[in-house]
């Protein structure tokens, strides 16, 4: 069978990049060094860069792609349409106003878990709002209008906030955190997200065979007795936890959640119930392959990880369409 | 013991109805045909039995748990999606879904066989389903509703779009299902296929039931010129019933 070995290749992948995070960082430590004082706790300073700065770092890397690339292949799954991603139903931009809203009243100076929890609130309003929006019934269509408007509605409010904000400099650190990052992120961080990214995840590894049923459309995948409301709302629910978290913890990372279920596609036949993992896994090895990319090309000016991600993923997915349209011709 | 029972079942789109108070039950060996003209109603009756649509009175179908269902009664939409560049094996598998538990089992695999094999697929299973023509997707859409093995298919246009061969072996497998002892509803805009290889034809003409019956007693010309019309020729060949519209009577 290839795609358990797919799965194992993947796997490997997602470890080294994980170590390579590890390894890779201003403080100049050697390898042996620095892995001995993760594990044994010995030397003082080694200890606190390796637990304290980069091993929460690497975990929501690790954490964070695989949400953004599971709940991206969920929603290409549901939609049937490569180009949906997480974003779409709302939560992404709502998560966003919400630590913006936090950033700008000055709210996420007060305590370290404002912030994040001042997004995850925005994101589980989102949820209620495309819930009642979209009604309780009701398929793919009226789930991507709803979710265009919310995101239109989060997207103009941030655009009100930094429009009246008074202080440029709150202004200006509205628009770093928006480009996303992973950088000093402590543990804190991780215990906060890292729940929500889990129960997201594994309320979306569980919509495998409905997503595949819907292969053959709404009303088939009905009469097959996949219950199209339950799917949906599990796929609402799992995006917003996962995808809310992700946002909270590193602000919004683009592109992961669109290119890594596309890329990883052809590998896996095409069955949307096997690029669920799949994606889990290429997400997460993207996400940690950029962080490290970020350290590594500008050590010294805090390259934005959702900057590179753009960067590198567009021109990437434009060579992919390019090739895409000469197999078809 | 019917297969399907349907008790003035109606469906309304706003106030107006598109299926109205429609009584008929289904049992096994029959293959059903479905006739009217565009908007009659047909895909309307049709979903409402199978409970995807809200209806007021009564299908047999429609109150059954989905996966009870599921098994109870195949569906193929007339809208016919691959949504998805997988091979032929794997869609017509997903006919298997009411039945699987988590692994794929040996009488899954066969009942697949089996689907392709009637509809003359055997050579496709690595195939990819998208790269196929509009036709041969057709045939394989109509494999995955036989791969689920349900006592009664649903069949929205199944022949629409293939060719006569197809056309002609498609109506021959929903015989020998008949004859298996299961049954066939499938709705036919070609009155010479219906009239040939249904048992029993259903006229709908402004979502009523408007006749029912063997297709000698069903395709007068009354009901013709009223419902489609038409005018036609019919006759009982050595080969058959034959049926060939002739010209327009309005």
């Amino acid at each position: 069978m290839r795609y358990p070995l797919l799965l194992l290749a993947l796997a490997l992948l997602v470890v080294l990049l994980f170590l390579l995070s590890l390894l890779v960082g201003p403080a100049a430590l050697g390898l042996g060094e620095s892995l001995r004082a993760l594990v044994t706790g010995q030397g003082e300073a080694v200890v606190l860069v390796m637990r304290e700065i980069r091993l929460p770092r690497a975990i929501l890397g690790l954490a964070v792609g695989a949400v953004l690339g599971i709940s991206g292949a969920a929603m290409q799954g549901f939609l049937r349409n490569p180009l949906a991603e997480p974003g779409l139903v709302g939560v992404s931009s709502s998560a966003a106003l919400g630590a913006v809203i936090a950033l700008q009243t000055g709210l996420a100076a007060s305590f370290t878990l404002a912030l994040p929890l001042s997004a995850l609130a925005g994101a589980a309003i989102s949820v209620l709002l495309i819930l009642g929006l979209a009604g309780p019934r009701g398929g793919a269509l009226a789930l991507i209008l709803a979710g265009v408007a919310i995101s239109a509605l989060a997207a103009a409010g941030v655009a009100l906030i930094l429009n009246l904000s008074p202080n440029p400099f709150a202004a200006m650190e509205i628009v770093f955190w928006m480009m996303g990052s992973l950088a000093d992120r402590s543990m804190t961080h991780v215990a906060l997200a890292l729940p929500f990214l889990l129960a997201g995840s594994a309320l979306l590894l569980t919509l495998g065979r409905g997503l595949d049923a819907l292969t053959l459309g709404e009303d088939a995948a009905e009469a097959l007795g996949v219950r199209l409301g339950r799917v949906r709302l599990l796929l609402i629910l799992g995006t917003a936890l996962s995808v809310g978290a992700a946002v909270a913890v590193a602000g919004t990372v683009g592109f992961v959640g669109l290119v890594v279920p596309h890329i990883l596609r052809p590998l896996v036949g095409a069955r949307p119930s096997r690029l669920l993992p799949a994606s889990a896994l290429g997400g997460a090895a993207m996400l940690l392959a950029a962080d490290v990319a970020v350290r590594v090309i500008a050590p010294d000016r805090d390259l934005k990880l959702g900057v590179l991600t753009a960067i590198v993923g567009s021109p990437f997915f434009l060579h992919l369409i390019w090739r895409m349209r000469r197999m078809e011709a | 013991m019917s297969l399907l029972a349907l008790e003035n079942l109606t469906v309304r789109r706003g106030d107006c109805p598109v299926v109205d108070h429609v009584t008929f039950t289904v049992s096994p060996g029959e293959v059903l045909g479905l006739i009217g003209p565009n908007g009659a109603g047909k895909t309307s009756l049709l979903r409402a039995a199978m409970g995807l649509l809200p209806s007021a009175g009564r299908s047999s179908l429609a109150g059954l748990a989905p996966r009870v269902r599921a098994r109870a009664a195949a569906f193929l939409p007339q809208a016919r999606e691959i949504a998805w560049p997988v091979d032929v094996e794997t869609l017509v598998m997903l006919g298997r879904v009411p039945h699987a538990g988590r692994r794929v089992t040996a009488a899954d695999r066969e009942a697949v066989t089996r689907a392709l094999d009637r509809m003359g697929l055997a050579g496709y299973r690595q195939r990819i389903a998208t790269a196929l023509s509009g036709g041969e997707q057709a045939r394989v859409l109509i494999a995955r509703t036989l791969a689920q093995e349900a006592p009664l298919l649903l069949a929205d246009e199944p022949v629409a779009g293939l060719d006569p061969e197809s056309q002609i072996r498609t109506m021959q497998v929903f015989q020998s299902l008949a004859a298996e002892g299961r049954a066939v509803v499938a709705s036919i805009h070609d009155l010479g296929l219906a009239a040939r290889h249904c048992t029993r034809l259903l006229l709908i003409a402004r979502g009523r039931l408007v006749a029912d019956g063997p297709p000698g007693v069903v395709l007068t010309a009354a009901n013709l010129a009223e419902v489609f019309g038409v005018r036609a020729y019919y006759a009982d060949t050595p080969d058959g019933p034959v049926f060939q519209p002739l010209g327009v009577t309005r």
